[in-house]
């Protein structure tokens, strides 16, 4: 090294070198870093949830859906309403494993194409999402159209102390109605969708460890 | 006192040397006018050099055969400069508040302030107009050929600043937050959200959290109106130094004049 004595590993203009461009590396990432954190901290913070009364358990049938407005984010108006499509369950055509949080069948309008809101067309018990044509058939299975995946459903329960039903977070499933976290819509889950489209940090966990 | 040389200026600024017989004769206040401004870009000069500069930036040699395409470029970032200069005065009243105060503000900006409409007319439909421009330059640069050697860092440049200006489209389409915002918004970070494994991340960053929430409207706007914009203004300053610097290409039809003794000098 030149201008270093003999078995020296490091002189003054490397040490200067060194401290000025190491200091300007800590002043640089003292505001980079923060910044970056306050973007990036709502992906890993957890929405909690509230189960939302809505309504007896009479006021459903099994043979058609009932419009019901949940709000899925508070404090923000009509953009933080949705929509929950509500029948009782039944057997004969619910075939997925019957548990204290399905009694009710509480699908989301979140159209799975991209996320319009699909409506319930009671004439052709079918889902209709009037962006790209996305079509489901009464049970909320892909029937046409470009969705990759059945609609999204929420948890509901009874709640005893009330008598009334109430509707929780939301699940995402696949084709064979299996639950998985919620997962945005376009984002398929059967065979390797799964795993190319993983579990977020932010959602809202189901009920006892339900995903 | 030693007297510094004047510095280099051009030709239309020099003074014009006295007539014989003129000699102390009355300077009109035309000609006191101009002798003032002199002055002043001389005092400017010998403290910054700039007229240097300014001359290698406009008084610098273009081939033969240039046109109207070679003007798209600077249509595009005459539209960026009514984008970002509407966008200010649109900042000064717009609200990105979800709870109806964003819609409300619009619709006093464009119902009620002085101009508001047209000025939020020339924003709006500025846009779509940038969104042309830079395609057709773009368009122009390819069939011109001119992003081949030594201009493949323009081209790049040029490109993040076309990526830059979708994205200006992509947020600022939310801020009127109407149906038509909020849905378009809604489908569009859904598509961010289809790129496999980090597709689900970027939708969230995108909104805030895992739905759209009380501060995916202030993000998008923070985005549209600071982040984005400082990036497209120092992009475009590092494309123009390169344009300046490597000299505009000749249009492709122009044959490169022919000498004979090199050709030969090199066989």
């Amino acid at each position: 090294m030149p201008g270093a004595f003999e078995g020296e590993t490091i002189n003054r203009r490397r040490f200067m070198n060194v401290v000025t461009q190491g200091s300007g590396a800590v002043a640089a990432a003292a505001f980079t870093l923060p910044a970056l954190g306050f973007a990036l901290g709502p992906l890993f913070s957890r929405v909690p949830f509230s189960w939302q009364p809505i309504g007896a358990p009479d006021d459903f049938t099994t043979t058609t859906y009932v419009t019901k407005v949940l709000t899925i984010v508070q404090g923000i108006g009509e953009a933080g309403y949705s929509i929950a499509y509500v029948r009782t369950r039944d057997p004969k055509i619910d075939t997925e494993p019957e548990d204290q949080y399905n009694h009710w069948v509480a699908l989301s309008s979140r159209c799975m194409h991209l996320g319009c809101p699909v409506r319930f067309v009671a004439a052709a018990q079918r889902f209709i999402c009037p962006c790209h044509g996305g079509v489901y058939d009464f049970r909320g299975m892909v029937a046409g159209g470009p969705p990759v995946r059945p609609l999204d459903r929420f948890y509901t329960r009874l709640n005893k102390a009330t008598g009334l039903v109430e509707i929780g977070p939301r699940y995402s499933v696949n084709s064979e109605l299996h639950r998985f976290s919620p997962r945005d819509p376009g984002q398929p889950l059967d065979g390797i969708g799964q795993y190319l489209y993983p579990a977020r940090f932010d959602t809202s966990s189901g009920p006892n460890g339900h995903p | 006192m030693p007297k510094l040389p004047a510095p280099p200026l051009p030709k239309a600024l020099k003074p014009l040397p006295k007539r014989p017989g003129e000699e102390g004769e009355k300077m009109t206040p035309l000609e006191t006018a101009a002798e003032g401004g002199i002055h002043v870009v001389d005092w400017l000069d010998e403290r910054t050099s700039l007229s240097g500069g300014v001359r290698w930036l406009l008084f610098r040699k273009v081939p033969k055969g240039i046109n109207w395409f070679y003007t798209l470029g600077s249509a595009t970032m005459f539209a960026f400069l009514n984008q970002a200069v509407t966008g200010v005065f649109l900042a000064m009243f717009y609200q990105p508040n979800v709870n109806g105060g964003a819609y409300e503000s619009i619709r006093y900006i464009t119902d009620d302030a002085f101009l508001g409409q047209l000025v939020r007319a020339m924003h709006k439909w500025g846009a779509s107009v940038m969104i042309i421009l830079i395609f057709l330059h773009m368009a122009r640069v390819f069939f011109f050929g001119a992003y081949k050697y030594p201009r493949e860092l323009t081209w790049i440049i040029g490109v993040v600043l076309l990526i830059l200006t979708l994205a200006m489209g992509f947020t600022g389409y939310l801020l009127p937050f109407d149906q038509r915002s909020y849905w378009a918004t809604i489908v569009g970070v859904n598509i961010n959200g289809t790129g496999p494994l980090i597709g689900p991340y970027l939708s969230d960053f995108l909104r805030a959290g895992p739905e759209f929430g009380a501060t995916t409207l202030s993000r998008f706007y923070a985005i549209h109106m600071m982040l984005i914009p400082g990036l497209i203004a120092a992009l475009i300053g590092a494309h123009l130094y390169l344009i300046t610097k490597l000299g505009i290409s000749a249009p492709p039809w122009l044959k490169a004049e022919e000498e004979p003794e090199l050709r030969e000098a090199e066989i």
